[in-house]
């Protein structure tokens, strides 16, 4: 699908209703493709939605067409004009502006001096007047129409403030595109709401949005004008209108993905204690009251904000977070889980979230990642029993389909999702039987999520494994759980069982908190 | 903030009730002629500080500023000897560039090969100070040859008192240069467009990059300008003792970079501030000229001093981390 602006002449300039247009760009990264052959458009004053899995190339667009990254090949043009060699520089002179997920603000900074910085910066000034700094902090904070403190140090603010700021700023720069990359991810539904209205009303304004997610519902909600990428490639583009959530994933993802909730068989483990079980747990403000019970052949879902104490619930359950209150049992036997240690000899495995900063060694091969938690068992006196560790690894490797030659291979050197497997793997060995999986998807991609969920749900069924996933991802949930709690504050909600519940629904109540 | 919560403020807050507890041990400790000889040991040390102190502030460390500041020194000196001249301003200009010059190497490495600041300013130090006793020389030079100019400029004073004994005491003039020095650096720190990117660089690097700040000037203007200060102090150094040791100023790299933290600037950049700096070095010199007089072993003076850089550090990082959380 192509689509162009009516083009007309003035004074021999190009005018279009385009404001930026990418022609078959390319971008390769050490022989990689990241971008091939992509085309596209975002006209004057539109919100256009950007969708695609982790992985698939947003980011890379992002900073082609913010100028950080040179395309191999292909061409751009803003306002109908071809630009050569786009820089950050350049891109923020024809009033690009990026918000990334990060912001990119100075936290030891004032919120003034990052509200005026790109001003004094643009306008080349070597020396500082601090009144003007104030002048424009003003009236960038007048321009949003919020209120905020503007001699706060900046890492004193919320997320939905500093959020407030980079907005702010970006319309300061005079800017024409904004892009938000995944500016809902921290946010809660209250506060999506806000972001959705000043994203209209700085449309209103004239000023073009893409908006980066991977989250349906709010390009749904926000759009008119859906481009979706994949493996580097563009698979649709339309008025939103012409999509639904079915569609999207479908191009998003390549293929139908088969939504049959997972079933317990509770013929053949509703007899056997729980897993885990807590009576009361409490800490702090953190946990309130909670009680689970997870049976074997369960994956229970908890779904809920950032904050909410699902990240707590999981730390709490592998020992690290002595203190609490209330009981834990394991296998219907109570236990004080104080350390990891103990957590991990009472046969419980967690994963956490940053599996890169948390979870691996990444300059390390396959095997040893694998082996990690294991070294005791496979060491009864003082050496290692290389021949069992070997075996062990090469089982591991087949069943969960670790695309790799050898068990050698570095785990840098993996894609996210193999790397995801290398963890799951390592608690496999330790003969772990509840697995805590906090966020077990986050940057993998497309195919392997797929596989992972399927392995995750293989093996409870199989070994009678008892699983808690933690996730901001809806649709893994329901499709990986037998059922779901919602966290909120500290305690549980609600509970649902999947086979009765949509991803609308469960969207649609962690929207409703505050 | 509330005044009463900025760190410039805790710092003289503490730095005072120090010194009315240094006061009550010892009356002599208020004496002008004490206080003189205090202001004048802040400035070797405090003009190092300003480098350190923009250094750190970018977010990277500099352990090498003492060796480029012997090797300024130590070649100026020379210099001065070989060509047989005899003036000042000249010389202060040499030295800084000296120092300069080996504070863009420092540069070259932290920017082009994203190494971090601590290695690269190890090795450079190191470098530095092995090629100065390697090839040019290991002899000290003593007051009968110094050039007069620079020992006469030394001796300098702003104030000058007679004891009732009939000595006399003063203020040195090197203080107002110390002075004047600082407030320059507080201006460019406070309202330069660089000085600012310098705070940029230190919140988060990406994002300065990212608003237009360009980190190839900034870092090679931090690290010459440490550098410049290193090797300006250094000849200061040498015209204020009266002798030119190219084994000087050995470990004085922990005293300085714990002044710099004492004076609250933090570990992970973006934060300190010129006065918070000088309060700190103040205060450490105050501390160690204390000690002297108490008569404890100089030995137990490198315990105060990595003492006040642990506490020193400790409370900046947890202020920091407080912050962020």
């Amino acid at each position: 699908m192509l689509r162009s602006g009516p083009l007309f002449h003035v004074d021999g300039l190009v005018m279009s209703e385009n404001f930026i247009e990418l022609r078959n760009v390319r971008k390769e990264f050490a022989g990689v493709v990241a971008l091939k052959d992509l085309s596209l458009t975002i006209q004057k004053g539109e919100i256009h939605c950007l969708a695609g899995e982790n992985g698939s190339g947003k980011s890379t667009l992002i900073k082609i067409m913010s100028g950080v990254y040179q395309p191999n090949a292909g061409e751009i043009y803003i306002d109908g004009n071809k630009v050569e060699n786009l820089s950050p520089m350049a891109s923020i002179e024809h009033g690009v502006q990026v918000i990334y997920q990060d912001f990119s603000l100075f936290g030891n900074l004032t919120v003034a001096e990052n509200l005026a910085m790109n001003v004094q910066l643009r306008e080349q000034r070597q020396v500082l007047n601090w009144r003007k700094v104030r002048e424009i902090a003003k009236e960038a904070v007048k321009r949003l129409g919020v209120d905020l403190d503007l001699d706060m140090d900046v890492e004193k603010l919320s997320t939905a403030g500093k959020q407030l700021v980079a907005i702010a700023r970006a319309l300061m720069s005079d800017a024409r595109l904004i892009i938000m990359d995944e500016p809902t991810t921290a946010l809660t539904g209250k506060e999506i709401e806000t972001l959705f209205r000043i994203v209209k009303d700085i449309q209103s304004r004239g000023i073009a949005i893409l908006f980066v997610s991977h989250k349906m519902r709010e390009m749904l909600e926000i759009s008119e004008h859906i481009t979706v990428i994949r493996n580097g490639q563009k698979v649709a583009d339309g008025p939103t209108g012409d999509f639904d959530e079915a569609l999207i994933t479908r191009h998003m993802t390549g293929s139908d993905i088969i939504s049959k909730p997972y079933i317990w068989d509770q013929q053949k483990y509703g007899s056997m204690p729980p897993r885990i079980e807590t009576t009361n747990l409490s800490f702090g403000t953190d946990l309130d009251n909670i009680n689970l019970a997870i049976k074997p052949g369960e994956i229970v879902g908890v779904s809920g904000l950032l904050g909410s104490g699902r990240t707590e619930l999981a730390l709490s359950l592998f020992g690290m977070m002595p203190g609490y209150s209330g009981t834990i049992s394991i296998n219907g036997v109570q236990t004080v889980l104080d350390t990891p240690q103990k957590a991990i000899r009472a046969g419980v495995a967690y994963v956490p979230e940053d599996r890169l900063s948390e979870g691996l060694f990444l300059t390390q091969g396959i095997d040893r990642n694998m082996l990690a938690t294991s070294y005791e068992k496979l060491a009864p006196g003082l050496l290692i029993d290389q021949d069992k560790a070997e075996e062990w690894v090469e089982t591991m490797i087949r069943d969960m389909q670790i695309a790799t030659p050898t068990g050698k291979k570095l785990v840098k050197e993996l894609s996210g999702g193999n790397q995801q497997r290398v963890v799951i793997a390592r608690w496999l060995l330790t003969n772990a039987k509840f697995l805590i999986l906090n966020g077990p998807t986050v940057g993998v991609d497309v195919g392997s999520k797929a596989e992972i969920h399927r392995t995750i749900r293989e093996l409870t069924q199989k070994e009678g494994l008892a699983v808690l996933m933690i996730s901001d991802d809806v649709p893994e949930l329901v499709h990986n759980c037998n059922r779901i709690v919602l966290m909120h504050r500290g305690a549980f909600v609600e509970e649902m069982a999947s086979a009765d519940t949509s991803e609308d629904q469960i969207s649609d109540k962690l929207k409703n908190l505050t | 903030m509330a005044w009463f919560q900025k760190s410039e403020v805790v710092i003289a807050g503490i730095l005072l009730l120090a010194m009315i507890l240094i006061g009550l041990v010892n009356p002599a400790f208020w004496s002008l002629d004490n206080m003189f000889s205090l202001l004048r040991s802040n400035v070797i040390i405090g003009i190092m500080a300003l480098g350190v102190l923009l250094v750190m502030i970018s977010g990277g460390i500099d352990v090498s500023f003492p060796a480029f500041a012997v090797a300024a020194m130590y070649l100026t000196i020379k210099g001065m000897l070989y060509f047989n001249y005899d003036g000042v301003f000249l010389p202060f200009v040499a030295a800084a560039t000296i120092g300069a010059l080996f504070g863009c190497l420092n540069a070259f490495f932290v920017y082009k090969f994203r190494m971090i600041p601590l290695i690269v300013t190890l090795g450079t130090g190191s470098m530095v100070r092995g090629f100065l006793l390697g090839v040019v020389g290991t002899s000290i030079i003593n007051i009968n040859k110094m050039p007069d100019a620079l020992i006469d400029f030394g001796k300098s004073d702003i104030i000058s008192m007679i004891k009732p004994d009939g000595t006399t005491y003063g203020l040195t003039a090197m203080v107002a240069v110390y002075v004047v020095l600082a407030i320059t650096l507080h201006f460019v720190l406070r309202y330069t467009m660089i000085g600012r990117g310098v705070y940029a660089m230190g919140g988060d690097p990406e994002a300065a990059s990212r608003v237009g700040f360009n980190i190839r000037k900034i870092t090679f203007f931090i690290y010459c300008v440490a550098g410049a200060l290193a090797g300006f102090a250094g000849l200061l150094h040498s015209g204020m003792i009266w002798l030119a040791n190219p084994r000087d100023f050995v470990g004085l790299e922990l005293d300085v970079i714990a002044a710099v933290v004492l004076g609250g600037a933090s570990i992970f950049g973006g934060r300190g501030s010129v006065l918070g700096t000088m309060l700190g070095v103040f205060m450490l010199v105050m501390v160690k000229n204390s000690l002297i007089i108490m008569k404890i072993d100089t030995t137990w003076q490198r315990v105060v001093v990595g003492v006040i850089i642990v506490i020193a550090t400790a409370i900046t990082a947890w202020r920091d981390r407080r912050a962020n959380a």
